[in-house]
Parts: structure tokens; C-alpha cells; sequence
């Protein structure tokens, strides 16, 4: 029997912020099927929230010719959400550290810091043309669905 | 839900009552007009009371950054009121707690000014 909340959606969309709302709220749907805490719910939502909005704002410049396709997923184990962009590309390694008390002041560089803060796993990947990460939530014992 | 500033004044202290979400496309426009109208009125004590601010995200971060450092360039003084704890906790993690005046009560917060 398939375990409650597990499954996958797939969504092909615009790089408006239309759709990282649509990207934020799919995130909270899955955190609260999956049975996840309020605390652990919202930063697994606001990293992906910071994902979407790298692929649309930075990865595809707003470009309506180019799409943002996610992937969210439980697996019973852990939530899985891919979100690649079809921009320039990015070097994760090239963004100032947010925590360096030289940096404290930045505007921007908060993103990836948070994403990785939040999830338990984050992968970047080269996707020609684009960028594509990959943010894992390993799923609390009381919170996996058996 | 989008952003809403109330504004006020009290013993010399202009006070932005924030309700919303600060987030890119959401809230951080607004925000940054809204200091710099003070600003370029020459208001010089500026306290965001955050109570009913329920989430932030990077651009929110970084739009509350630079309203500080505008503010402190400018001569004015730009410090923050009544925290949720989801703000908090992201502001802790990002060690921008240590950057601003946080106070948890709005009578402290004024007479902080003087």
C-alpha cells in the first residue's frame, strides 16, 4: 500500500513570481501531508521559496521564453524538490559568505545560506542551459509515513 | 498576504506599524519607499514595529539591511520593535540580530531615542 503523503508532481512554469507562490504553497502542501512540524514546515518552505526565487529572479531574468520546471517528491523517507531554471548558470561557491562580519551588511547572498540552513541536503547542478538544485528534507521518525 | 504600513508618530519617534510578509515582489517595495520618504522628510528616529510581521525571506533581509544603513548614512537611527519568533529565528541565523537595536517593548523602544 502506498504510504500516506508520498507521490511526486512535476510543474512546467512561467518565470513570473506568480509562480514562486505556486512554487511555496505546492512546498507547504507536501511539508504538511508529510506530517511535518510548524518550525521544521517553515524553514523547509522558505528554502524552497529562496530556490524559486534564485531559478526566476537570477537563473531566467523574469524571461518569459524560459521556464522554471520543479519537481517535488516524497519518498516516505525524505521531501525531494528540484527546481532548475534555464539561465546563465551559477557557481554556488562563488557567493560571499552571508556570516562574514564584512558581508553582514550585503543586501543580497541570504539565499543559499538559508536554503542550506534549512534542508538537511543541497545540491547544485549545471543543467546546459541553466542551473538545477536540489533541496533534501530527511523526514523526522514521527513524521515518516510507515 | 502583501504588506501593510500603518504610520505614527509618538514623542518624536516615527513608528511603522508593519502587518504582512516582507518578501521580494511582496513587501520589500514597499518598505524601502517608505523609509525613504521618511528619510528624505528628515525624520531622524524611525522605530518598524515587526509584530505582526510573520515572514521574511532574503530580499526582506536585505531590504531591512539597507534600510539601516541608509538610515544610519542619512543621521537618522532605524531600529526594530517586537519581533515574531519565525523573524527572529531567521535574523538570529543570519546574525543580523547583532546589527540592530531589537527591543521587545514599545516604551523601551522610545525612550531609547532620547
Amino acid at each position: 500500500m502506498e504510504k500516506p503523503g508520498t507521490g511526486r508532481l512535476q510543474l512546467a512554469l512561467s518565470s513570473t513570481m506568480d509562480s514562486v507562490a505556486e512554487i511555496e504553497a505546492a512546498a507547504e502542501t507536501l511539508a504538511a501531508n508529510a506530517g511535518m512540524d510548524e518550525d521544521t514546515r517553515f524553514g523547509f518552505t522558505m528554502a524552497v521559496r529562496e530556490a524559486a526565487v534564485n531559478a526566476v529572479l537570477h537563473g531566467n531574468e523574469y524571461d518569459p521564453a524560459r521556464k522554471v520546471n520543479v519537481r517535488l517528491e516524497n519518498n516516505g523517507k525524505s521531501l525531494i524538490v528540484s527546481i532548475a531554471d534555464e539561465g546563465h548558470g551559477l557557481d554556488p561557491n562563488k557567493i560571499p559568505d552571508p556570516l562574514a562580519p564584512e558581508n553582514l551588511l550585503r543586501g543580497t547572498g541570504r539565499g543559499i545560506f538559508l536554503m542550506r540552513s534549512f534542508m538537511d541536503e543541497v545540491h547544485f547542478r549545471e543543467s546546459h542551459p541553466g542551473t538545477e538544485v536540489t533541496l533534501v528534507k530527511h523526514l523526522a521518525p514521527a513524521a515518516e509515513t510507515s | 498576504m502583501a504588506l501593510t504600513i500603518a504610520s505614527r508618530e509618538l514623542d518624536g519617534v516615527t513608528v511603522l506599524d508593519l502587518s504582512g510578509r516582507i518578501t521580494l515582489g511582496e513587501g520589500s517595495v514597499q518598505l524601502r519607499e517608505a523609509i525613504r520618504d521618511l528619510i528624505s522628510k528628515g525624520m531622524k528616529n524611525i522605530l518598524l514595529n515587526m509584530g505582526d510581521v510573520n515572514y521574511i525571506d532574503s530580499s526582506g533581509l536585505g531590504e531591512l539591511v539597507s534600510a539601516y544603513t541608509t538610515a544610519k548614512n542619512q543621521g537618522a537611527a532605524l531600529k526594530l520593535l517586537s519581533l515574531t519568533k519565525k523573524v527572529k529565528d531567521v535574523l538570529q541565523l543570519t546574525k543580523l540580530y547583532t546589527v540592530f537595536d531589537i527591543y521587545d517593548d514599545e516604551a523601551s523602544a522610545i525612550a531609547s531615542y532620547k
